[in-house]
């Protein structure tokens, strides 16, 4: 088992810096976006269950000889049974990796309760001073100059939202693009992976990493709809909306301070037009292949360090 | 038919264009005015109290019957709204997804020679 720990606490440490600092600095995401957002989440997910595998098998190895019989063995601890060995760094490794899951699934559950609670007060405020679109359920348009377009998902139905503003700025076909980007974001429920990097932000607001990757999902989750979008209008049309809707923005004269600080990535938006304009090249797909079998790698490898020994004994038990 | 949100902008647009205390009474009689069938009292009823459960009407009840009002104007409500959605509430994004976020001047500069540059 201590060799499983070593080898669980080396991929939480890889995982946790150089891994995404390297993806977050590679070029490649922005040719396939969706495979990088598999491989963000993949990374997140292998992190935490290595960091917390690391710090339970350690804490496990003189209750048992695997996860299970260690496990088993506390049990036993607990029902009166006595163990030697047990040293005060066991201990600490054993509340740590209990303290850290219960962390991160405490914030995952809180982050998600809190958007759910204010997504509702926001749909009513929708419901209340928005109008249907004749032609697009889904769609409701809010009388106001200011020109802006979102998405508000919900548990049932979920909404596009834009202004008048925003149809007096743009062109049919440009207007079509911006609806198209945010339906995407409903249909592929982009909401979910955003909260979840999110949570885990939130829950680790001292690890720069974390809010390095949410701000790099968050610009994936902007290329993938922005795919979604140039099936239905040539990517000139989409840049020019994009850019439109910003320029519009940063006229806005009653941008507050505050607003400023909330620019979490200034070059974000340059980014997504560069983008279009640069002509836009797939990852070949043997190198989306790959990428895939690493993210789908990623996870196994821990699953296999915290699970092999207790099956290894089982199938020694079997023979 | 008309739906329930319907019903309740209707309320609510009556109750910000005229600003006065209306009963439910009133307000029957002015939405028929406005072209709907004819309500149920008790139809208009639910509508008021869920609207006063939202939190967008207050109800006087110093008087009988009781008279109902709009709890803030549909500028104040429009202003919270759009508050949301651009400005600096820390867990917009976890909220809603905008099309485009803001910008500083100088990325909107940047962007109109990306795209002037063609």
């Amino acid at each position: 088992m201590l060799t499983a720990s070593i080898a669980l606490a080396l991929l939480a440490i890889a995982l946790a810096w150089p891994v995404p600092l390297a993806l977050s600095a590679a070029s490649w995401p922005s040719r396939a976006p969706a495979t990088a957002l598999l491989l963000w989440q993949s990374i997140a997910l292998a992190g935490g269950l290595s960091m917390i595998g690391a710090l339970l098998t350690y804490g496990l190895i003189p209750f048992g000889d695997d996860l299970v019989g260690g496990l088993l063995g506390l049990a036993g601890v607990a029902a009166g049974d006595t163990v030697d060995r047990v040293s005060l760094l066991h201990v600490f490794a054993l509340t740590g990796a209990v303290l850290l899951g219960g962390h991160l699934l405490l914030n995952l559950a809180l982050t998600a309760d809190r958007a759910r609670r204010q997504r509702q007060r926001h749909r009513r405020l929708v419901d209340l001073l928005s109008s249907p679109v004749p032609d697009s359920p889904g769609s409701r348009m809010l009388d106001t100059a200011a020109p802006v377009a979102y998405c508000l998902p919900g548990t049932g139905r979920s909404l596009t939202v834009f202004s008048a503003g925003l149809v007096d700025l743009l062109s049919a076909d440009e207007l079509r693009a911006v609806i198209e980007h945010e339906k995407a974001h409903l249909d592929q429920r982009h909401h979910l992976v955003l909260l979840a990097f999110r949570a885990w932000n939130a829950s680790l607001p001292w690890f720069p990493i974390a809010s390095r990757a949410r701000r790099e999902v968050g610009l994936l989750v902007e290329m993938l709809a922005d795919d979604r979008a140039r099936r239905v209008v040539p990517d000139q049309t989409l840049a020019t909306a994009i850019a439109l809707v910003a320029g519009a923005g940063e006229q806005r004269p009653t941008a507050e301070p505050d607003d400023i600080v909330e620019q979490a990535s200034p070059a974000e938006v340059t980014a997504r037009v560069r983008r279009l304009l640069g002509g836009h090249r797939a990852l070949p797909f043997p190198a989306r292949g790959a990428v895939v079998a690493a993210a789908a790698g990623l996870l196994v490898v821990p699953t296999v360090l915290l699970l092999a020994p207790a099956v290894a004994g089982i199938g020694g038990l079997a023979l | 038919m008309a739906t329930l949100g319907d019903l309740e902008r209707s309320v609510m647009e009556i109750l910000w264009t005229d600003g006065e205390k209306l009963s439910a009474y009133d307000l029957q009689t002015r939405l028929a005015d406005a072209g709907s069938t004819k309500l149920a009292p008790t139809t208009v009823l639910t509508v008021l109290t869920r609207l006063e459960n939202k939190g967008f009407v207050a109800r006087d009840r110093s008087s009988r019957p009781h008279v109902f009002f709009a709890a803030a104007s549909r500028e104040d409500h429009m202003a919270e709204l759009m508050h949301e959605v651009l400005g600096a509430a820390s867990d917009r994004e976890a909220v809603l997804a905008r099309f485009v976020g803001q910008v500083s001047p100088d990325e909107a500069e940047t962007l109109r020679r990306l795209l002037s540059g063609r």
